[in-house]
């Protein structure tokens, strides 16, 4: 056995591998985005014995991974919460078609939103889709849940989602690893025709995955990541589930005073939360993300239901994240004597790399359309350039979801705006944006969609963008007029020319695109160092 | 023995290097070791730290508490000042004195060195100007494990093992400049402040 020291997503990643994973796919997005990393650095994937890719979005990357179990092989989709709400199509029918070869989804949620624009708790799906779950509590269990997940996958044909939080993703252990396991040999399901949504095979698939949840229970309570340790001081009893449980641990020591249920895997096991419930006279439920097993045991019957604390009582802060601090307020222990806090620092929030050609696309259209709201709408989108909504630029009006720039530029150009104006980067745009161009060019939109090309992912550290320069004949194959896509050099010495051309396509009344391409000077340094892209930075 | 460790610092200063190193340094003689860092939208250009803790017992949570690190080690002062809650009473700060004053509201920096002169214990050295002194403006992060290296309760031939690990790939002169941007380190924390 040797040790690493490992991410917790890095330790899912290896895991997976030792685990026989065969082809693992995943749309870049923060704190996922070193799953994929550290899989398509590794050795297997050098030597060719693994498929691993970046995919156009983590719709298409789930879809893949649903094809590659179909051919009996072990497959994994790696995104971040909302990127779930992407894929939320293929998780919920994969879930009745089923897995053959094992299937896991990685999904890594963000509470107190470090990087994204909501903290969803992806255990909410589970009741959507009927999939089990595993929930790591630390980075060990993260380095074991790929076998476990894998071998329920097989076992009960059902994919498995494995749910990490940012501070497990994007925080460091020492890992004991095994010997990796062989892959899977090719094999097509004995059964395919559960594949066939047709209404009245779906209906035989869904009673089976309604029939299977009982199992899937026992699964939970028999399993590794749960486990029930009872305390003499039965005033409170404690339910924490994934890193949660790691807080309980150190605040309290080991082993601890009170009875203690940690949850690690999904549905609830039940028998658990009834011993808990009956043998306590009040629960405090600690879990990263929503309320949601609080709520689950707030709606146990009357005569059963003890005493229930948690986020939806004001015990544990109602959103965020859970942090040492909060998880000792709720278990009542004193604060530890602590120096107040300076009022001198300034903020310091995140910005734009001096040299970004994103800066210079944002002057311009400023520039080009003037003061808002009388100037004009500019419908962003998410990426680095969000990060011109923000001074000296308050450049852009909105930021929603991946596509909407476009989308709600063209719903708003209907609705009597001008100019409606939409802002997207390369990669977002074939990510959701494919779309929403066709129906602005099949209504002959108002509008004026600038793509800032800088050839990469830039903000999740530099993945190669799904793009790949091939942004005007994309645009043109989807009917976007020839002499309306111009291309344009975001750079200072451009300045005059790029508000010229800005200026000149607001004008016009059919839809438009202007490509503002340059690279992102991150990637650009690193090619010049002759580093691989989006290894050295991890975002 | 647990040692909780704050670090902190600006994008692009090589504070996830530095926080690598004393991880490694820690892994190498066997420590139970977590470490947090922040990653994406957070860390571009913006606010850059991480919860570094290590023991010779088990460890549960990646993060530490309020008043209880045992050293807080800054690449820039006003980053430092952001984090003074977190020490512990008689909690060390290890600061570079020189600013990344790259914000609009920068506040005066002798207030800043002033607040951070008030703690009980307090190194303050100019990591900027020793690193290039010892050859290398990046080697500003290992000048200030050098002169916080008194607080790590690491053994010095597992931090050189680290520092060397972890720059080996990039030749000999690259290990030495980081060897020598460490030595002054060492020295300034020990000289007058």
């Amino acid at each position: 056995m040797t040790t690493r020291l490992l991410l917790g997503n890095e330790a899912l990643a290896q895991g997976a591998l030792d685990a026989g994973l065969s082809a693992a796919y995943a749309y870049p997005g923060t704190p996922s985005t070193e799953i994929t990393e550290h899989i398509l650095h590794s050795a297997q994937v050098r030597r060719g014995e693994v498929t691993c890719a970046w995919t156009a979005n983590e719709k298409t990357a789930l879809e893949a991974a649903l094809g590659a179990s179909y051919a009996g092989r072990r497959a994994m989709a790696s995104m971040k919460h909302v990127g779930l709400n992407v894929a939320a199509d293929p998780f919920v029918n994969a879930a009745i078609a089923g897995a053959h070869g094992g299937l896991i989804v990685n999904v890594a949620d963000d509470p107190s939103m470090h990087s994204s624009q909501n903290e969803q708790d992806s255990r909410v799906y589970l009741d959507l889709s009927l999939v089990p779950c595993i929930e790591p509590a630390d980075q060990q269990e993260a380095y074991r849940a790929p076998a476990h997940a894998f071998g329920l996958s097989e076992r009960h044909r059902i994919p498995v989602m494995i749910r990490l939080t940012t501070r497990l993703a994007h925080s460091r252990a020492t890992v004991a690893t095994a010997p990796a396991c062989p892959q899977n040999p090719f094999s097509l399901p004995a059964d395919p025709r559960r594949y066939i949504l047709l209404p009245a095979l779906a209906r035989q698939s869904y009673d089976r995955l309604v029939a299977l949840q009982s199992t899937l229970v026992r699964e939970s309570e028999q399993g590794p990541f749960t486990a029930y340790a009872d305390g003499p001081d039965r005033s409170l009893g404690i339910v924490a589930c994934g890193i949660a449980y790691g807080y309980a641990l150190e605040l309290l020591g080991e082993p601890c005073p009170h009875p203690i249920l940690k949850i690690g895997q999904y549905p609830l096991p039940e028998a658990h939360l009834d011993r808990i419930a009956s043998s306590c006279k009040r629960l405090l439920v600690l879990e990263e993300g929503f309320p949601y097993v609080e709520a689950k045991l707030r709606g146990l019957p009357a005569r059963a239901r003890p005493i229930v604390h948690g986020r939806l009582t004001g015990h544990v802060p109602r959103t965020g994240e859970l942090t040492p601090d909060a998880v000792a307020h709720a278990l009542g222990l004193p604060p530890s004597p602590t120096r107040a806090a300076s009022t001198t620092p300034a903020p310091r929030p995140p910005a734009l790399c001096p040299g970004c050609p994103h800066a210079d696309t944002c002057r311009a259209l400023s520039e080009a359309i003037g003061p808002r709201p009388a100037g004009g709408v500019v419908f962003s989108d998410i990426g680095c350039y969000t990060l011109g909504a923000l001074p000296p630029y308050a450049a852009i009006d909105t930021c929603v979801e991946m596509g909407a720039s476009i989308t709600m530029a063209k719903g708003a150009a209907a609705a009597g705006l001008h100019p409606a104006v939409a802002l997207i980067g390369d990669s977002t745009f074939t990510h959701s944006g494919l779309t929403g161009l066709l129906d602005c060019v099949r209504e002959a939109a108002d509008v004026t969609i600038v793509i800032v090309d800088n050839l990469t992912v830039a903000m999740t550290g530099g993945q190669p963008s799904a793009a790949e320069s091939r942004i005007v004949p994309i645009c043109a194959g989807l009917g976007i007029a020839p002499e309306r896509i111009r291309v344009i050099e975001p750079h200072p010495k451009q300045h005059a020319e790029n508000v010229r051309v800005l200026r000149e396509e607001i004008d016009r009344p059919e839809p438009s695109v202007i490509v503002a391409r340059r690279e992102c000077i991150q990637t650009a340094r690193r090619r010049a160092r002759g580093e691989r892209s989006g290894a050295k930075e991890r975002t | 023995m647990t040692r909780n460790v704050i670090l902190a610092g600006v994008g692009g200063q090589g504070l996830l290097a530095l926080a690598a190193i004393i991880a490694e340094a820690a892994r190498l003689i066997g420590l139970h070791l977590r470490q947090a860092e922040v990653h994406g939208m957070a860390q571009r250009g913006g606010v850059v730290q991480s919860h570094l803790r290590y023991a010779d017992q088990p460890l549960h949570a990646n993060l530490i508490r309020m008043g209880t690190a045992n050293l807080l080690l800054a690449l820039e002062p006003m980053e430092a000042l952001r984090y003074v809650a977190y020490l512990a009473p008689d909690g060390a700060v290890v600061a570079n004195t020189a600013p990344m004053a790259g914000i609009p509201d920068y506040p005066p920096l002798e207030t800043i060195l002033a607040e951070l002169s008030a703690l009980p214990q307090h190194r303050l050295v100019d990591a900027a100007a020793l690193a290039r002194e010892a050859g290398s403006p990046q080697a500003a992060n290992m000048v200030l494990l050098g002169a916080g290296s008194a607080f790590l309760g690491l053994p010095e031939d597992a931090l050189a093992a680290s520092i060397r690990a972890q720059f080996e790939t990039k030749g000999h002169a690259v290990v030495e400049t980081n060897f020598a941007a460490f030595r002054l380190g060492v020295a300034a924390a020990n000289g007058p402040t």
